[in-house]
């Protein structure tokens, strides 16, 4: 007999107690499908921080007074001096292995006008140096950047992001208008190229002045970010450690302390984003498991159920020639399609719960294949482990016995 | 000699008590031979059916089949007998419920590896010779008592068996639908096939060759039919 044969007795047998076999499959649903819909938000939510990271230009590193994620503990970095422009300067003078070295601040939901329009409180501004553009991976769509000479001179131009240029002018050139900022005029000299969203928060709300005049505008006392360009992918390193070399000397730490400034890559974000989330996938696992467990033990009653309900038709089938082997072979394969189902079905919801979200929230969807294999393989598996009881006891069973059993 | 019985024991044991079923049989079954077992209810007829069926074992003898012997055998050896030498027909058919009639059949080829396409055609022809052309797809429930054993009787014979083993195919039936059942097993037995069949009944016993009447779990008379006058 062939695996076939035994395929369609499967899906009979199972077809003929529908309600049974799909209460059995729902251990086997739920778990399939937390594995599925887990590895899909992960994914997703992955593969946008990672398109984000990559944002930033690379070769390049951050470096800020509090650290970039993680620990609530921010009282430790209160304390700390703040890093100013002067400090960026010099890196800048000092750091033989550095490209660009930028100095940025942000300030978060401000609101800028244009004659009778004006924006949702929502824009970002921030004071940056011309190295900005480079080592933050922005790109001009028009118009030109934040210069020496604007930082100098604390000049009051501006670069605008995409939407307060459709805000403010929809059908009109923003160069060379003047748009107000907190009441002040900036001549808008710039217009930058569309990023998108991440996460569903936009990236192109953002508005650049030099940091000179954000200073004078918002005052100076905040801590600034230094971001810094590496000449080259193997000078990355040296840069790094002349940079602190620099930082620690000019904000005076004394040998043997700890910095008191914190440095990112986007790598180090990037792994620390796969260790958070390696977390949750393992409880995810674990979940899936217990769940797998459960409807493996499910199936294996259900299937001891089944043997002995259909002893006659054991004993019937062996009275006509089946084998141990064809018999086992018929209700292993009945647990293994049984669990199968369970599977794919856990499969399309998990797929579903992913696009769902994808839909409500900003998380997208990606479910790469390998974990709908692995889906699939586990299910034959507690199929397989759970079915080989019930199987062989059918499988022993003694024909004429069999076939007196009422 | 195809058939051959040696002192041929069962006991049952209940618990602590045995109860001997077969006290000692010896037959001896020709090729082509027609055999009807009679006997009070409890004398072992079935019990001596199902051992010659290979479905259960002697507690002691020796059986042969074919001059192989058969109590030397494994349970997979003996399913692969029951498969291609043995047709069963039982009292109460023992079909598979949710299967068609056509399926019912088939399942002797599906054991054996016969291809799909072959199978078909030999479970057909099996049914059409059992005059059940028409109700190929019904489901056993869907047939009345005597259509049921017909089938019953297609997937004994689908496999061309060396042996047909009746055990009350009539039982169940009412006298003229027996009737109808043991004219099949008479074709059966004009083309070749050898048969043995119990019964209660004589007229039924009568279509045989030969009675072996069992008492107790012993053979009590082993006597040939005279021929029929009609
Ligand atoms: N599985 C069993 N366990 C114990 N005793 C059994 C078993 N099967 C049969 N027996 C006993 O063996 C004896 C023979 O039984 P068997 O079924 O062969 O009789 P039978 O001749 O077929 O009777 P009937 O005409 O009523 O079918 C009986 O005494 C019965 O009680
Ligand atoms: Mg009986």
């Amino acid at each position: 007999m062939n695996v076939g044969e035994s395929f369609n007795m499967a899906i009979t047998a199972i077809m003929s107690n529908k309600l049974r076999s799909s209460l059995t499959l729902l251990g086997i649903i739920i778990g399939v499908m937390t594995i599925i819909a887990m590895q899909s938000l992960i994914t997703g939510l992955r593969n946008s921080v990672h398109e984000e990271l990559s944002q930033l230009g690379s070769n390049v590193f951050q470096v800020q007074k509090y650290p970039a994620i993680g620990e609530g503990n921010r009282e430790k970095y209160r304390n700390r001096k703040d890093l100013t422009v002067e400090h960026a300067d010099a890196v800048r003078r000092l750091a033989t292995a550095a490209e660009l070295v930028g100095a940025e601040v942000w300030h978060f939901g401000r609101e800028i006008r244009y004659q009778d329009k004006k924006t949702n409180p929502n824009m970002v501004i921030a004071g940056a140096t011309p190295e900005f553009l480079v080592n933050n991976g922005f790109t001009l769509a028009d118009g030109r950047f934040v210069t020496e000479q604007d930082v100098n001179f604390n000049r009051r131009v501006c670069i605008l992001g995409l939407e307060p240029v459709n805000v403010l002018f929809p059908y009109d050139d923003p160069i060379g208008k003047d748009v107000k900022i907190e009441g002040e005029r900036f001549r808008v000299v710039g217009v930058l190229e569309e990023m998108g969203s991440f996460l569903g928060g936009s990236r192109d709300n953002r508005i650049v002045i030099p940091i000179s005049r954000f200073e004078l505008l918002y005052g100076s006392e905040r801590s600034i970010n230094i971001t810094v360009k590496a000449k080259s992918p193997e000078l990355f390193e040296t840069c790094r450690d002349q940079t602190i070399g620099i930082l620690r000397a000019v904000r005076k730490v004394p040998p043997g302390e700890e910095n008191d400034f914190e440095i990112w890559t986007s790598d180090q974000l990037m792994e620390f984003f796969d260790n958070m989330t390696r977390v949750v996938k393992i409880v995810a696992v674990a979940i899936a498991s217990i769940a797998l467990v459960v409807a493996g033990v499910g199936i294996m009653n259900i299937m001891l159920v089944s043997v002995t309900e259909r002893t006659r038709e054991i004993g019937i089938r062996k009275s006509i020639g089946a084998k141990r082997r064809d018999i086992l072979w018929q209700f292993l394969i009945e647990a293994i399609v049984l669990s199968e189902i369970g599977g794919i079905i856990g499969i399309f919801i998990g797929l579903g719960i992913g696009k769902l979200v994808e839909v409500l929230t900003p998380v997208p969807a990606d479910v790469p294949a390998w974990t709908v294999v692995l889906g699939l393989v586990f299910c034959s598996t507690v199929g397989l482990i759970f079915g080989v009881g019930p199987a062989t006891k059918a499988a022993r069973m003694d024909p004429i016995e069999a076939l007196r059993y009422e | 000699m195809l058939i051959e019985l040696h002192d041929i024991e069962k006991i049952y044991e209940i618990g602590t008590v045995q109860v001997p079923a077969l006290k000692g049989i010896n037959i001896t079954v020709n090729k082509n031979e027609y055999v009807a077992i009679m006997g009070p209810s409890g004398s072992g007829k079935s019990t001596l059916m199902n051992i010659v069926g290979c479905l259960d074992t002697p507690s002691d003898g020796i059986y042969m089949l074919n001059d192989n012997n058969v109590s030397d055998m494994s349970d997979d050896e003996l399913a692969e007998i029951r498969n291609r030498e043995i047709g069963f027909v039982f009292q109460t058919f023992n079909l598979l419920p949710r299967a068609s009639a056509l399926h019912n059949v088939e399942l002797p080829l599906i054991y054996n590896g016969t291809p799909a396409a072959k199978r078909r055609k030999q479970a057909e022809e099996a049914l059409e010779r059992v005059g059940l052309a028409d109700r190929m797809h019904h489901k056993p429930n869907e047939l009345s008592g005597g259509q049921r054993q017909r089938v019953a009787i297609a997937r004994a014979l689908v496999n061309s068996p060396s042996i047909i083993l009746a055990d009350e195919p009539t039982g169940n039936l009412d006298s003229r639908t027996g009737e109808e059942i043991m004219e099949i097993f008479e074709d059966l037995h004009d083309s070749g096939n050898t048969i043995i069949l119990v019964t209660h009944e004589e007229y039924i016993a009568e279509h045989s060759d030969r009675i072996i009447r069992l008492r107790d779990g012993m053979v009590e008379r082993d006597e040939a039919v005279m021929e029929r006058s009609a």
